[in-house]
């Protein structure tokens, strides 16, 4: 079990830790940076200088206690839906593929995709605001054409490594999906 | 190909026997369902497992051995498998065996047709065999349209899921049966059964029977002549109440139909609409109960005719507004006066009705609010209607001033085109030139520009009252969007979601327990809940939703054209 540090595509630093559980089962895990308190109290006392700053301007006191619920709300709505954690992929040869995000409220959000459904993994390019990032994704097969593909699922949306860390995981994926593929032509 | 071995966990603890269970073979993975107990006689085993495969379909057999010792490794037993294995002839006969408490079991695999053991690897899965039995697993949205052969191979847990809830009868033997077959397996505990459910079961089918008959005397009543003569059978069509509570009396049919449901879809249907009719009706008996205590519903009634005649006053100062100089705009000042005291005239009429009816509101008011026990959405329903109905005048205006101005912008179209020296062909359905006469030409010209000048008053009165009719048109399309949410929310399935969430299952997902070298690779099977947005999407109930007829394109076209909207058409309505 190692864990390597990279960067993700806007610079902050995130870890990438594999886990070879057997032959044909491995786990690779993309661990983002936690929330810094930094930018937590930063954000809170600016929202809550503003609220007392309109409640000197209309001596309405209302106005802090709302301030006050409605950070509350947004912190928790933030930590239970929009502040990932861990996103992680684990390859199971001939069962399938699953993946997992953790969020910071110890929330976990799975799919699993079966191996019959699966094409391949690829390192693709897309146009991302102003850059252009390389992202990992899994091309799903059409069950009508053999040739096509039916969708494309992307994956560490959240973290974005670079193509350093994407290479790595893409070798490691395409490892045991080798495996699968030559295993029923020799049974 | 790598062996997958689906185990259940009920069975860790087991003594030792024979697996019992399905083999796939395309996808090289076994499906343990039970473990069978020494001693036993091969043939009664064979017997007992055709009858159950006869029963279920399913392809149940003995595919192999386990062996759970609490001492050390016992040598005799292996050899024992092994000749279990020849009696039992399954390729390939699996072998688990289990040291003492160790977490760890060693498994291996017979293949007699070849003379080298190939190093296979095998894969452990863990499931829990009552959640897998009771779950129904939704396929993904973008897949439901292929429901051909390939399905077949598209999904491999389907297989799993459905061997494991078509072999119930199998889980149907207890433990302490006195049997020559010994079964392990998942076993309810017994279910706990309290007398008013028992109780409730039995009433049901009379209960059901009595509701048919009583729903069927019902529609009969509504079916029938006298109720289908031309003025009563508008008044009902344009009345939303009467649609509202021919809805529910066809849900009503649906939950007492003695026919049982043939598939998950329609159970969940039926107990839907029954959830949703229970949540509905106790709405209505505490908005009742809310109403009626401290006679509330008079104090309604008593301010409604002040609400009605204060509604009236707005409107004859509006008129009043324009009549003058509205906004500074200058208007023509007979046309003005005209259409003023025609509408003012109307209004007199209108407060007059009103005053005259003002008696009997309350005792009307008061009946028709009873009916608001039969459910939530229909005294909403009747809430539209009295909006309707109150603002009837509004209408009245809205439909004179949207006919005058559509006359008005025809005939100006009309006389544009003879001043510029065309006419509509309607038989070509396009615009040819034409020589006209200097007498019409004249006269034509004239009637442009009299009509040209006064189209400002025209449209004005035209504007005021669109607008108040969209006023109307959205309150009570508001209305309409809180009685079809309603009506169509599954609200049986959330809560099923919310406390038994295995029950809709979206897919699985696996963890991975200690590993230790040498030993199979451990995994355990959970299954995924179905997510809340896709339970409402599979499960919503259809309605006879109300939305907008038309599109914003369309809709502002025939604003300007003035002709009549009607923006929401309900469903099954006929086209005009």
């Amino acid at each position: 079990m190692e864990e390597r540090r990279y960067r993700s595509a806007s610079g902050v630093p995130i870890a990438l830790r594999c886990l070879q559980h057997s032959a044909s089962c491995r786990e690779l895990a993309v661990r983002c940076p936690r929330l810094q308190l930094r930018s937590l109290s930063a954000v809170t006392s600016a929202v809550w200088l503003a609220a007392y700053g309109l409640f000197v301007l209309s001596e309405n006191s209302m106005v802090l206690s709302a301030a006050i619920f409605f950070s509350l709300i947004g912190l928790i709505i933030y930590l239970h839906f929009v502040k990932i954690d861990q996103e992680s992929l684990l390859v199971i040869g001939s069962l399938g593929i699953q993946v997992t995000s953790s969020y910071a409220s110890g929330k976990e959000s799975t799919t699993f995709i079966e191996m019959g459904r699966v094409k391949d993994v690829v390192i693709n390019e897309a146009i991302h605001m102003q850059k252009v990032i390389y992202y990992l994704c899994i091309l799903l097969q059409d069950p009508g054409d053999p040739q096509g593909v039916s969708e494309v699922v992307p994956l560490f949306q959240s973290s974005k490594p670079r193509l350093d860390c994407l290479i790595e995981v893409y070798k490691s994926c395409q490892e045991i999906l080798e495996q699968t593929k030559t295993a029923p032509q020799s049974n | 190909m790598v062996l997958k071995i689906f185990f259940p966990s009920c069975c860790s603890s087991a003594e030792s026997g024979v697996l019992v269970g399905r083999w796939i073979s395309e996808q090289s993975s076994a499906v343990i369902l039970a473990v069978l107990h020494f001693p036993f006689i091969p043939a009664q085993v064979k017997q007992y497992l055709s009858e159950v495969q006869r029963v279920t379909k399913v392809g149940v057999s003995v595919l192999g051995s386990w062996s759970n010792s609490k001492q050390e490794k016992e040598e005799s037993l292996s050899e024992f498998f092994q000749d279990l294995g020849i009696i039992f002839s399954h390729e390939p006969w699996i072998q688990i065996s289990k040291e003492g408490d160790s977490k760890f079991w060693s498994c291996s695999t017979l293949q007699k047709h070849f003379d080298h053991p190939k190093e296979e690897e095998i894969i452990l899965v863990y499931y829990d065999q009552r959640k897998v039995m009771l779950s129904h697993l939704h396929p993904p949205l973008d897949m439901a349209p292929s429901a051909d052969h390939r399905a077949d191979d598209a999904s491999k847990l389907a297989a799993i899921f459905d061997t494991v809830a078509k072999s119930k009868v199998l889980f149907l033997t207890d433990r302490y049966d006195e049997g020559p077959i010994k079964l392990t397996h998942w076993q309810s505990d017994g279910v706990e059964a309290s007398i008013l459910v028992e109780l409730m079961k039995q009433a049901s089918v009379p209960a059901c029977m009595l509701l048919t008959f009583l729903l069927s005397l019902v529609s009969g009543v509504c079916r029938s002549r006298v109720l289908k003569l031309w003025p009563l059978s508008f008044l009902w069509s344009k009345l939303s109440t009467c649609e509202q509570l021919g809805h529910r009396l066809q849900h009503l049919q649906v939950i007492s139909s003695n026919k049982k449901a043939q598939n998950q879809a329609q159970l969940m249907r039926k107990a839907n609409i029954f959830v949703s009719l229970l949540i509905d009706v106790a709405l209505g008996v505490l908005l009742v109960s809310w109403l009626y205590r401290k006679n509330r519903i008079g104090h309604l009634a008593d301010t409604l005719i002040p609400v009605a005649d204060h509604v009236a006053e707005e409107l004859q100062d509006l008129l009043q507004w324009l009549m003058g100089a509205p906004a500074g705009l200058k208007m023509n000042r007979a046309l003005d006066q005209v259409l003023g005291r025609f509408f003012l005239y109307h209004i007199h009429l209108w407060i007059s009705y009103i005053h005259l009816m003002s008696p009997f509101i309350e005792m009307i008011l008061w009946y028709v609010g009873l009916s608001a026990c039969l459910g939530l959405t229909v005294a909403l329903c009747i809430l539209s209607d009295i909006i309707a109905l109150l603002t009837f005048h509004i209408y009245c205006f809205y439909v004179y001033g949207a006919r005058l101005y559509c006359l008005k912008i025809y005939g100006l179209s009309s006389l544009w085109r003879l001043f510029r020296g065309k006419k509509w062909n309607v038989l070509r359905q396009r615009v040819d030139s034409c020589s006209y006469d200097l007498d019409q030409l004249f006269i034509g010209t004239l009637l442009f520009t009299i009509l040209l000048f006064l189209l400002p008053t025209t449209a004005l009165y035209y504007l005021v009252f669109t607008l108040l009719r969209l006023l109307v048109v959205v309150v009570q399309g508001l209305i309409h969007l809180l009685v079809d949410l309603i009506d169509s929310l599954p609200l049986y399935s959330i809560i099923l979601r919310l406390c038994r969430s295995y029950r809709l299952a979206a897919g699985v997902k696996f963890r991975v327990l200690e590993q230790q070298d040498g030993k199979p690779l451990r995994l355990l099977m959970q299954i995924n809940p179905l997510s809340y947005g896709s339970v409402v999407q599979t499960y919503r109930l259809p309605t006879y939703s109300c939305y907008p007829k038309d599109s914003w394109t369309s809709l502002c076209k025939k604003l300007f054209l003035g002709e009549l909207i009607y923006p929401w058409k309900h469903k099954g309505e006929k086209q005009d």
